[in-house]
């Protein structure tokens, strides 16, 4: 092939496009070009050719699963709410509230491929019985917003939306709700309170969406991606789509990748790819020639997928087994230079930020965890602590109300299962190996090697560099040293030495 | 819109537009969803829409879309021609843009130097 | 719980033991049937059902996490585990996260010894410091005369935000904030007292901290005693003595009146009076008010005016409803009122080295006595309102031994108080005394019958239509501002109609109010409060001779002596009032 197109490159060829399978291609503002790529048959199909449980039950024979990290099968969500009295007032919810640092999988879709997700919400409208559909998306998207908005309008000019769609009795439009940035809102309880007007916030659970949801009625919740494959399942049919993907997790899987990878991007690969086919094929591998360490699935609900798993077929079982989770799809690759005490102090911060604050586990545990997090990476740990946060951590995550605090321990106790070495040099060592926590650094200038050119001092911003009065062998000027006292240890000398003097310890 | 053979007739109408079919047709399309959007893309939209008209080009049609996945190469912009052909420019600005409308969707040549083959993808 | 037979049971095993239970219930109720108590801290049945505190989980077979009993329905075949070292070391640490966040000054706290918080840490032996970190400091919010919140030891349970939202439906507090930094306020950190808060306190008394308390006016009240050129009288309200024994170890629904005089006498008040007596005053007045719009074309229907929250609540949030208010004022102010005027001239004592105290069940009338139209000598009415909580305080202060009292009586001349005057602590009651002596006037005869029973119970809003003579009168008696809302939308949009509305602030009336007793939700849930509470006052009203407000002749005195006849010049000049309109923050 052509070495001059994406399709031909290492990137592209290890990839299949399900729920990607239009962005890039077509213009996502002319509904035309989506009907020109088999756009609303699916729709069309299921209204003319289909009852409600036959699309349920292909749906469900496809074996696609939530993509929004939790992984429930689709089919047997919609099964749930089907049924009841005839005239049930249910609803149709599209999570678009992405929120995982580093993660854009559904704002891809919106922005480059609207009417996947209208078509396949009014699909799942015709099989659950509702009429009325909801996006929840963040606010934060004004450009897929936008592209929603003209979707949505076009999808109703052409009767895709409305009353009596494709002449069959079935009547659906879809209603946009924007999110005010809360990533807790990403929860489905906490997104359904959300759109009822009150504080973001999650319920208990049961009673489910299905039974339960919005405004009280049965409701389905599915994530952007999980919708963006149901026209295609309808029009391709089940098998094709459950011959993609290992046993028990069917299709592809949308991965944002970045951190230390050449190939930073959005990719789609079918389920059981291994890690390693991801990072060193489509990825490209490690940059600067660094050893791999570890690969972060499911962001600030997730965990760490260590060198030793690198050939495990990524699933939902098998992340799942290792203590990580498929999550939504963000990919964050480590390499040797990344402290893992760190990265999970990093996702703590981020949970810590976003709890909603109304179970105690999480609004309290979550905060004393980060504090233990913060003793150990500043030198102060004691083994004790690493006793306590990992009870906590347990505790946290049995014992929390919802999905964010149940899962908000997982990057700590995953670095702990792989990384727990990492963890004692801090506390007994009072080292960071991988040289990341800054009160546990020490720059020291090699006196021999200084040429006393005295660049460093000139950058350093707090003055913490001084000249000695040691003159090393052969040199003219005296060597410099860096008062331990003053350092802020921001790595500014050390980056502008071309003599490779400074040492960071 | 009341059958499958309606849109079966938008289908057949519009198909030929994305994948096109006769020679001397191009489609131009740039990467503007907010990965390229913010990487620059909007000008380099502006700017091959320009060039397209300053130069009088027939049978040429610009598109914006969204992300082919490529985020470090942003702005992106392929060009589909007939029988299947496909080109991917990466790391676009409106100077490389200029040019790859003078000399491949005008002049015909590939602008090599910009596409994917250049990379490490 | 009543089911009907037809209720669906399922079976269940509750640590190890098998229980048929109704269908629908949650693992708390089953455990409750099965003898098991699950402590609770956020869980109020009917108004706070959130699973937010994470003290009752417990585990069940075949679910990873655990389950909050509070809120998880039973099904058939469940295995419910209660008390297994995993449910134990998850409750010790809730209890060590939530000390980590709680301003431990136990010994001066409020709440000392009841706390819930505290009672659950004593039973589950926590370590206070095991999890100690970063906290914030809030500044107490004193805005107000009637509710201090100190959020320094709110654990957010969010039980307040439930009775002002969802028992009250008032909402003018709520989370703030969020995560580490979520904290109970008024939207935008505006401070109560710039808000619409009617000053119920059902926030206060569903506190199971001391993040709530009423703002308390003892020191005041003992100043005054101690201030020699004070004559200081103190007056109780008719639901003080049905509640006050909670706080000495009675059972929720003990008449302690002979008691509560008794204390009081001790605490060196100079009179030690019955507010039952100004309870019959208002009817007086404001029977004389019903007839006289009923006579006259005025406004109607006429609503009462004894409850400063529900005052508080109809200048906010129905200010077209004003004209409405009887303008009586309420009987804690035309006993103040009278005493400064009436008792004192009688006395030759100066209104102003009269120091009256008044002990409420109630919140809201800290707030009512500081009402412009509430001084009728010129200096305000009444100088403290005291509720329950806290003349039982005193009571402990003092060192009086409660339970040990001989029961004694109220001074004179206002010790008399009727039967109609005793029920006005409960829903409906007002309404009913208003009924016997209206009916009366109107028929010019006795009545054979006193009981309305329509009118009585705990429903949230109670409807009848009485026939008196050839007059047809149509009334409606709600009580808590939920009901009141929904009374008024009814009268307001002309589907239902009156002559006659009693409405008090607090569900279930002032045996209920913001001001009395604290009660575990362990006890909340499982007793009728205000229902026990108030067959204190009907059985008290049941067992006199003297039930009709007109013929109280302590009143009669006052009328002869002083007033000549209900809505006369003067009786208007000191027992009526005005009020505002005031709109929603």
């Amino acid at each position: 092939m052509d070495n001059t197109s994406i399709l031909s490159t290492r990137f592209y060829g290890g990839q299949k496009r399900v729920a990607l399978r239009n962005c890039g291609i077509i213009d996502p503002e002319n509904i035309d070009e989506y009907i020109a790529v088999d756009g609303y048959q699916a729709l069309a199909k299921v209204l003319t050719q289909m009852t409600p449980q036959q699309v349920v039950d292909e749906i469900t024979k496809s074996g696609l699963r939530g993509r929004g990290g939790g992984g429930f099968p689709t089919g047997r969500k919609w099964q749930f709410a089907m049924g009841g009295e005839p005239g049930t007032q249910k609803y149709v919810v599209c999570n678009a509230d992405e929120g995982d640092p580093g993660a854009f999988m559904d704002r891809s879709v919106l922005e480059g491929d609207p009417h996947s997700v209208i078509e396949a919400m009014a699909i799942a409208g015709y099989a659950i019985g509702a009429s009325e559909g909801y996006i929840y998306v963040r606010a934060e998207y004004p450009v897929a917003i936008k592209r929603l908005e003209l979707a949505i309008k076009s999808a109703r000019e052409y009767g895709f939306l409305g009353k009596n769609i494709f002449g069959s009795g079935f009547n659906f439009d879809i209603q946009l709700r924007l999110g005010a940035g809360a990533f807790v809102c990403g929860e489905e309880t906490a997104l359904l309170t959300s759109i009822e007007g009150k504080r973001g916030e999650p319920r208990p659970r049961p009673p489910y969406p299905a039974v339960k949801g919005l405004f009280g009625c049965p409701t389905i919740i599915n994530n952007v991606e999980t919708l963006a494959c149901v026209a295609q399942i309808i029009n391709k049919g089940a098998d094709w789509f459950a011959s993609m993907g290992t046993e028990k997790s069917k299709g592809t899987k949308v991965f944002a990748l970045g951190g230390k990878i050449t190939n930073t991007g959005l990719i789609e690969v079918p389920m059981g790819t291994t890690l390693r086919e991801v990072i060193y094929d489509i990825g490209g591998g490690i940059p600067g020639g660094k050893q791999f360490k570890a690969a972060q699935t499911g962001g600030p609900s997730g965990g760490c997928i260590p060198k030793e798993h690198l050939d495990a077929p990524i699933d939902y079982e098998n992340l799942s087994a290792i203590g990580c989770i498929m999550g939504s799809g963000g990919m964050i690759v480590m390499d040797e230079d990344n402290c893992m005490v760190d990265i999970a102090k990093f996702f703590l911060g981020f949970t810590v930020d976003e709890s909603c604050g109304k179970c105690t586990p999480c609004r309290v545990g979550t905060k004393r965890m980060l504090e233990m997090l913060d003793k150990i990476t500043s030198g102060n740990g004691e083994m004790e602590d690493l006793k306590r946060l990992e009870e906590l951590a347990n505790y946290v995550k049995s014992c929390s109300l919802c999905g964010l605090g149940q899962t908000a321990p997982n990057p700590v106790l995953s670095t702990l299962r792989f990384f727990r070495d990492e963890y004692i040099a801090h506390i007994v060592e009072k080292r960071c190996p991988a040289g990341v926590c800054k009160d546990l650094l020490r720059f020291t200038i090699d006196r021999d090697k200084c040429i006393g050119c005295g660049m460093c001092s000139k950058v350093c911003p707090s003055n913490a560099i001084y000249v000695t009065d040691y003159t090393a062998p052969g040199r003219r000027k005296p060597s410099y040293a860096i008062d331990p006292e003053k350092c802020i240890k921001c790595g500014a000398c050390r980056d502008t030495c071309k003599f490779g003097a400074i040492e960071k310890k | 819109m009341k059958t499958i053979s309606d849109l079966n007739a938008i289908k057949a109408k519009v198909i030929d537009k994305i994948y096109p079919k006769n020679p001397g047709e191009k489609r131009i399309v740039i990467g503007l969803a907010t990965c390229g959007i913010s990487a620059g893309a909007q000008p380099v939209y502006d700017e091959i829409v320009k060039a397209v008209k300053e130069l009088g080009l027939d049978g040429v049609s610009v598109v914006a879309t969204g992300c082919v996945g490529i985020c470090q190469y942003e702005p992106i912009v392929e060009v589909f021609e007939s029988g299947g052909k496909r080109v991917t420019y990466v790391s676009m600005t409106p100077e490389k843009a200029r040019r790859v409308v003078q000399e491949h969707i005008a002049g015909g040549v590939p602008v090599l130097e910009y596409t994917v083959a250049n990379t490490k993808l | 719980m009543e089911k009907s037979a037809a209720t669906e049971m399922v079976n269940i095993k509750i640590n190890g033991r098998e229980y048929a239970v109704p269908s629908g219930i949650t693992i708390l109720e089953a455990a409750r049937i099965a003898g098991i108590e699950i402590p609770t801290l956020c869980y109020l049945k009917d108004i706070n059902e959130i699973g937010a505190c994470r003290i009752c989980l417990v585990e069940v077979k075949g679910s990873r996490s655990m389950c909050a009993a509070c809120v998880y329905p039973v099904s058939e075949g469940m295995e419910v585990f209660t008390n297994t070292p995993r449910v134990r070391a998850a409750r010790k640490m809730n209890l060590e996260l939530l000390l980590s966040i709680h301003k431990k000054n136990c010994l001066s706290c409020i709440r000392n010894t009841s706390c819930e918080l505290q009672t659950l840490c004593n039973e589950y032996g926590v370590d206070d410091e095991y999890f100690s970190g970063e906290n914030r400091e809030y500044q107490l919010d004193e805005s107000t005369p009637f509710i201090v919140r100190d959020n320094n030891k709110c654990i957010l349970c969010r039980r307040c935000t439930a009775a002002c939202s969802n028992l009250q439906e008032i909402g003018v507090i709520g989370a703030e904030d969020r995560g580490f930094d979520t904290h109970i306020g008024s939207p935008f950190e505006m401070k109560l007292a710039e808000t619409s808060c009617v000053g119920c306190g059902q926030c206060v008394v569903a506190c199971p901290v001391g993040a709530l308390y009423e703002k308390d006016d003892t020191q005041r009240v003992l100043d005054a005693i101690d201030d020699p050129n004070k004559y200081v009288v103190i007056s109780a309200a008719p639901s003080v003595r049905a509640t006050i024994g909670e706080c000495f170890g009675y059972p929720p629904g003990t008449d302690v009146e002979g008691k509560m005089v008794a204390a009081m006498k001790r605490l060196g008040f100079d009179g030690v009076y019955n507010l039952n007596f100004a309870a019959d005053l208002t009817i007086m007045e404001e029977g004389t008010e019903l007839l006289h719009r009923l006579e006259n074309g005025g406004k109607l229907p006429l609503i009462t005016s004894c409850s400063p929250g529900w005052i508080k609540y109809c200048e906010h949030y129905f200010p077209e409803f004003v004209d409405n208010l009887s303008t009586c004022k309420s009987p804690q102010q035309m006993f103040g009122a009278v005493i400064k005027t009436y008792f004192a001239e009688k006395n030759g004592i100066a209104p102003e080295d009269i120091f009256v105290v008044s002990c409420i069940p109630c919140t809201a009338k800290k707030f009512e006595i500081g009402r412009d139209g509430q001084s009728a000598a010129g200096v305000p009415d009444v100088d403290a309102a005291i509720t329950t909580r806290e003349l039982a305080r005193m009571i402990k202060s003092a060192g009086i031994n409660f339970r040990e009292l001989p029961d004694e009586e109220f001074d004179e001349p206002f010790g008399i108080g009727s039967g109609a005057g005793a029920i006005f602590g409960a829903t409906g009651g007002v309404m009913e005394a208003a009924l016997r002596t209206v009916a009366e006037i109107l028929l010019g005869e006795k009545l054979e019958k006193l009981d309305f029973y329509d009118v009585r119970g705990t429903d949230g809003i109670k409807r009848a239509t009485y026939k008196i003579g050839d007059r047809t009168i149509r009334v409606a008696a709600a009580s808590g501002t939920a009901n009141a809302k929904r009374l008024l939308r009814a009268i307001e949009s002309g589907e239902e109609s009156y002559e006659f509305v009693e409405i008090m602030c607090c569900p279930g009336g002032c045996v209920n109010g913001g001001g009395q007793p604290t009660q575990p939700a362990s006890v909340r849930n499982k007793l009728d409060l205000p229902a026990l509470r108030a067959s204190v006052l009907y059985k008290a009203d049941s067992e006199m001779d003297l039930r009709r407000s007109h013929e109280n002749s302590a009143v009669k005195r006052v009328y002869d002596e002083y007033f000549g006849e209900p809505g006369s010049h003067r009786a208007h000049e000191v027992l009526h009032t005005f009020y505002v309109k005031r709109g929603i923050y």
